[in-house]
């Protein structure tokens, strides 16, 4: 009996010590590491890195630029979560149903996915570029208005890198919603539809419910996107107009790769792993109450 | 028997000798970026094959590292790995920094003949501008420009304008800027009169404004910024006064890579770019047009820009000594000469002008030189330690207050203290 | 008498459906468009410009696409393979086996899908540094092989599977990876299909960390490629430039047109919870 047991023990620890390895090596260890690292100063040439306490994190609570980006990332996820799960429930709801060309449509819907974003940024540069862009020339055309500087303006950029994210994540959730509505079982609708209940109240008291757990998934992957994608940034803006449109892993970078300020980059990293655990834990909690378990 | 022995040993040694020679050739990594389209890659692959091909006793590994930004990362990161090139194109800019990281070392040690000295005046004065600090050498002028003005020659025929005449003052610009400015009864601008781009690194073009204006930047060192000069505070509001004041120019930040399509659609008579663009607007323009330097104010001005060679350390004597017969062979006007009519880069040395390949290129295609007229007037690109980092508080200073959210004066005033904080340290 | 209620709801809603649908595909037509016209027609639709293959091949010869495919070839295939190796013996190891620790292990492991190599960007960068690995292609690899959504998804499908085939196996004399080779990976093949469909899309359009990883031809995906290619001080030339993306997103798009059910069927199974 004993014997089994120590061996189960051995051949489990085995089987998990490579997947291990690589997470600790590139997950956790970097996730500490990033925390002490965070307050010491960055290395140049000369002079190596020295231990400097919590003068990056003064530095980062005084930067105007940081307060200025992370509100940007709030912004940025409250702009893109609710509207691409709201669009991607609409779509698989239409997909689902029997809909006239309906391969074609889910083909439409699921193309961004499948396009690296940075690709498809040079696309939308050219329906953002004021005058002869495609917006400009579609209103103009439509409404008469007068060309819009949306990319140069910084009320609009980053509403419109917000747009342009949307379009790519919304296809990818569908596929999430599709799988989940297609386990809701037929009859629970019909018997609803046969008491005279209309779309709206089918969908809002028996669908949507049904459907939590996806949401809880794709708004979890939502928010993790929210500080994730900033591929399109340096094709439509770099950050601009004076960081209008700067995310903060975009500033992460600009501070560590092109600064090359890689104590402060710590710190900044610090903060936006403390803002997505408070966002994805938050997310979790509020939705854990109004999931419905079957 | 004997001989045939003796032979085989000659012939071994022989072989094992040239063996060795080559073995001992003098190996070479340089690192190139590319900026602008075309085949740009291909004819620096071309030059480096001839130089090899003449010089056996050299091996050079071009290696194509992308844009500017990649190839100081690279050769960055390769230094700190223990693995640096020996030569590296790079931005003129990059210097300080590059001095900061402890990576490159000055051609000085390596140009100790008269000749050689000579051969360092031979550059234009303002390219060296960007390549010379504490009395030393540390770049050598390779893939330079300045920005320029173009114009559509029939906008101004329309216009009622001499479609010869470019405007050569501030006044002028804006006078010419009104009367090509049309619009239409809604207000809607169909035609802007000029177009200076200020997305991504607005500092480039605006400091063309700023030396027009009698003003640097900052200075020699590298380690004072001069932001609030009230003169810089003119040359801003200038800018602003474009569009907001005079309406000659469109609102807000304009596009970069945009520019020569708008120009191209006649969306702007007068446009502001990189003399880099020259063949793809000679090639695009529908239209006759027609390129001059940037108006003056006080003084006739431009920043210079693009890459010099640097020469890194932890090279061995030998391949330093290669490397920097290979560069005062590349800037030879042969090779310049081929490499301007590539790409539409200022060739840096005053000799390759006079060549007959580069008289015959000019003879044909006027507008090539206008940018090397500009040097006379031209000065050092906006460089300091730390310089990414104090460019981008002056581009975001520059950003705010075209797009209206701050003031000229309180923006600048503000980027200076920051710029002062971060160089404060270097004094 | 003619419009019934049910039939103007679908009507409103198929119009609704196709006028998203073909906002959607906006960006992919404008792609096509200027990839086979000529430069001038980049912002002119006329309908009866003139096509032509030049963008294509000036796309071709002003970066070195072909070896760009091949990285991101190999890169693709090596985290691939990376990740079914580690994730199958970790999701066996949580599926099958009771071990101190493995709850906390576990939750670990699902803390990289939270805490992904997109965002440690500085740290691995250093790490890379310190194996001396920059710029080569297993660098772009290494910090995605342990992948937590594939452990999970693994696990997930294995505690399916019934314990008497389990069983079976090992009476006649498998050892434990014997029962896996033959009992688990077989019956999971959708499965692994599914998550090789995510994991290839996913890499193939990665950026940010191969941006940061890679400074040089030989080891660059495609998607930087196309990045650095783009970034030039001469103006952006839209129809080199699509014409560079199709090129660049063409395998998946063309396996993706060709298998659309399957991808779709695979995406699908992937999130099921």
């Amino acid at each position: 009996m004993r014997v089994t047991f120590k061996r189960d023990w051995i051949h489990g620890w085995l089987l998990l010590l490579p997947a291990m390895v690589f997470l600790f090596a590139f997950t956790h260890i970097p996730a500490v590491t990033t925390f002490i690292n965070s307050f010491y100063s960055t290395p140049r040439g000369r002079k190596p890195a020295k231990f400097i306490g919590l003068e990056n994190y003064e530095r980062f609570w005084d930067d105007p630029v940081f307060w200025k980006v992370m509100f940007n990332n709030l912004w940025f996820a409250l702009g893109t979560i609710p509207l691409s799960i709201a669009l991607s429930i609409a779509m698989a709801l239409w997909v689902n149903d029997k809909l006239a060309g309906r391969s074609l449509v889910r083909m439409a819907y699921f193309t961004p996915t499948v396009l690296p974003l940075i690709a498809v940024a040079n696309i939308w540069l050219f329906f953002y570029t004021p005058g002869f862009g495609l917006f400009d020339q579609v209103f103009g055309a439509l409404f008469g208005w007068s060309s819009t500087n949306w990319l140069g303006d910084p009320a609009t950029a980053l509403n419109a890198v917000i747009v342009v994210t949307v379009w790519k994540e919304a296809g990818f959730f569908m596929i999430f919603y599709l799988a989940a509505l297609q386990a809701i079982p037929v009859s629970l609708v019909e018997a609803a539809r046969i008491e005279g209940a209309s779309r709206w109240t089918i969908f809002w008291r028996i669908t949507f419910p049904l459907l939590m757990p996806t949401t809880l998934f794709v708004s979890i992957n939502a928010v993790i996107n929210s500080f994730r994608l900033v591929d399109h940034i340096f094709i439509l803006t770099d950050g601009g107009p004076d960081n209008a449109s700067s995310l903060l892993l975009f500033y992460i970078y600009e501070v560590a790769f092109r600064f090359w300020e890689t104590g402060y980059a710590a710190t900044l990293t610090v903060a936006l792993l403390v803002l997505l655990s408070a966002l994805a834990i938050g997310q979790f909690f509020f939705f854990d109450r109004k999931v419905h378990y079957k | 028997m004997i001989k045939s022995t003796f032979l085989k040993a000659v012939a071994a040694t022989a072989l094992s000798v040239s063996t060795w020679a080559s073995a001992h050739a003098v190996d070479l990594q340089f690192y190139f970026p590319v900026a602008v389209g075309g085949k740009a890659a291909d004819t620096i692959q071309a030059l480096t094959d001839e130089y090899v091909a003449a010089n056996p006793d050299v091996k050079i590994d071009a290696v194509y590292a992308g844009s500017y930004q990649d190839t100081v990362a690279k050769a960055i990161t390769a230094s700190r790995g223990g693995n640096p090139p020996q030569l590296s194109v790079i931005l003129s800019v990059d210097m300080f920094t590059l001095i900061d990281e402890d990576l490159i070392q000055p051609f000085d040690n390596y140009l100790t003949s008269d000749e050689d000295k000579a051969w360092v005046e031979g550059f234009y004065p303002a390219f060296m501008e960007n390549s010379q600090t504490g009395g030393k050498t540390y770049g050598i002028p390779f893939q330079r420009s300045t920005p320029v003005l173009y114009w559509n020659k029939e906008a101004f025929k329309e216009a009622g304008l001499d479609p010869e005449v470019a405007p050569a003052t501030w006044d002028e610009m804006v006078e010419f800027g009104k009367k090509l400015t049309k619009k239409d009864a809604d207000g809607k601008v169909s035609q802007w009169g000029v177009r200076i781009p200020s997305s991504g690194f607005p500092y480039w073009l605006f400091q063309g404004l700023a030396i027009e204006n009698g003003a640097t930047l900052a200075n020699a060192e590298g380690n004072k910024t001069n932001f609030d000069d009230p003169k810089v505070v003119e040359a801003l509001q200038y800018l602003v006064d474009l569009s907001t004041k005079h309406e000659v120019m469109a609102p807000g930040i304009i596009e970069w890579g945009a520019t020569p399509k708008a120009f191209f659609e006649g969306q702007t008579a007068m446009m502001w770019t990189s003399t880099g663009n020259l063949t793809n607007v000679r090639d695009n323009a529908p239209f006759d047009f027609g390129v001059a330097m940037l108006p003056s104010k006080a003084t006739r001005g431009a920043p210079t820009g693009g890459g010099n060679f640097y020469l890194f350390k932890g090279a061995s004597d030998e391949q330093n000594k290669a490397a920097v017969e290979f560069v005062q062979w590349i800037t030879a006007p042969a090779q310049s000469a081929k490499w301007t009519i590539a790409t539409g880069y200022v060739a840096p040395r005053a000799e390759t002008w006079e060549s007959e390949t580069m008289k015959a290129y000019t003879a044909d295609f006027a507008p090539a030189l206008i940018a090397r007229d500009q040097l006379e007037f031209a000065k050092a690109e906006l460089s300091t330690y730390q310089n990414q980092r104090v460019t981008g508080i002056f581009n975001d200073a520059l950003a705010s207050v075209i797009t209206g959210k701050k003031d000229a004066a309180t923006a600048l005033k503000e980027a200076q203290a920051q710029a002062d904080g971060i160089l404060s340290e270097y004094r | 008498m003619s419009w019934s209620a049910p039939t103007l709801d679908r009507v409103l809603n198929t119009a609704a459906a196709w006028a998203l649908a073909l906002l959607w595909i906006l960006p992919l037509a404008y792609a096509i468009w200027t990839a086979f016209h000529p430069a001038a027609y980049e912002a002119r639709f006329v309908l009866t410009a003139p096509l032509t293959l030049d963008n294509f091949a000036k796309a071709w010869s002003a970066a070195p696409f072909a070896r760009y495919f091949l990285n991101t070839f190999v890169l693709v295939s090596l985290i691939l393979a990376g990740q079914f190796f580690l994730c199958t013996l970790a999701a066996y190891a949580f599926a099958r086996f009771e071990f101190p620790g493995r709850s906390l292990l576990f939750s670990l492991v699902l803390l990289q899908l939270l805490v992904m190599p997109d965002i440690l960007i500085v740290e691995n960068y250093r790490t890379m540094r310190l194996l001396d690995l920059v710029d080569t292609i297993p660098a772009i690899a290494l910090p995605y092989l342990a992948s937590g959504f594939g452990i999970f998804l693994l696990r997930q499908t294995f505690m399916t599977i019934p314990k008497e085939l389990d069983e079976a196996a090992r009476m006649e004399g498998a050892s434990f990876l014997g029962v896996l080779w033959r009992v688990y990976i077989p019956l999971a093949k959708p499965t692994y299909l599914a998550y090789g469909l995510v994991s290839v899309s996913h890499h193939w359009n990665n950026f940010l960390w191969p941006l940061i990883v890679t400074n040089s031809v030989d080891t660059r995906p495609v998607t930087v490629g196309l990045s650095v290619f783009s970034a030039i001080d001469s103006g952006v030339e839209w129809s080199v430039i699509n014409a560079a993306t199709l090129m660049t997103s063409g395998p998946l798009l063309v396996a993706f047109l060709l298998f659309q059910r399957q991808f779709v069927q695979s995406f699908m199974r992937a999130g099921i919870k």
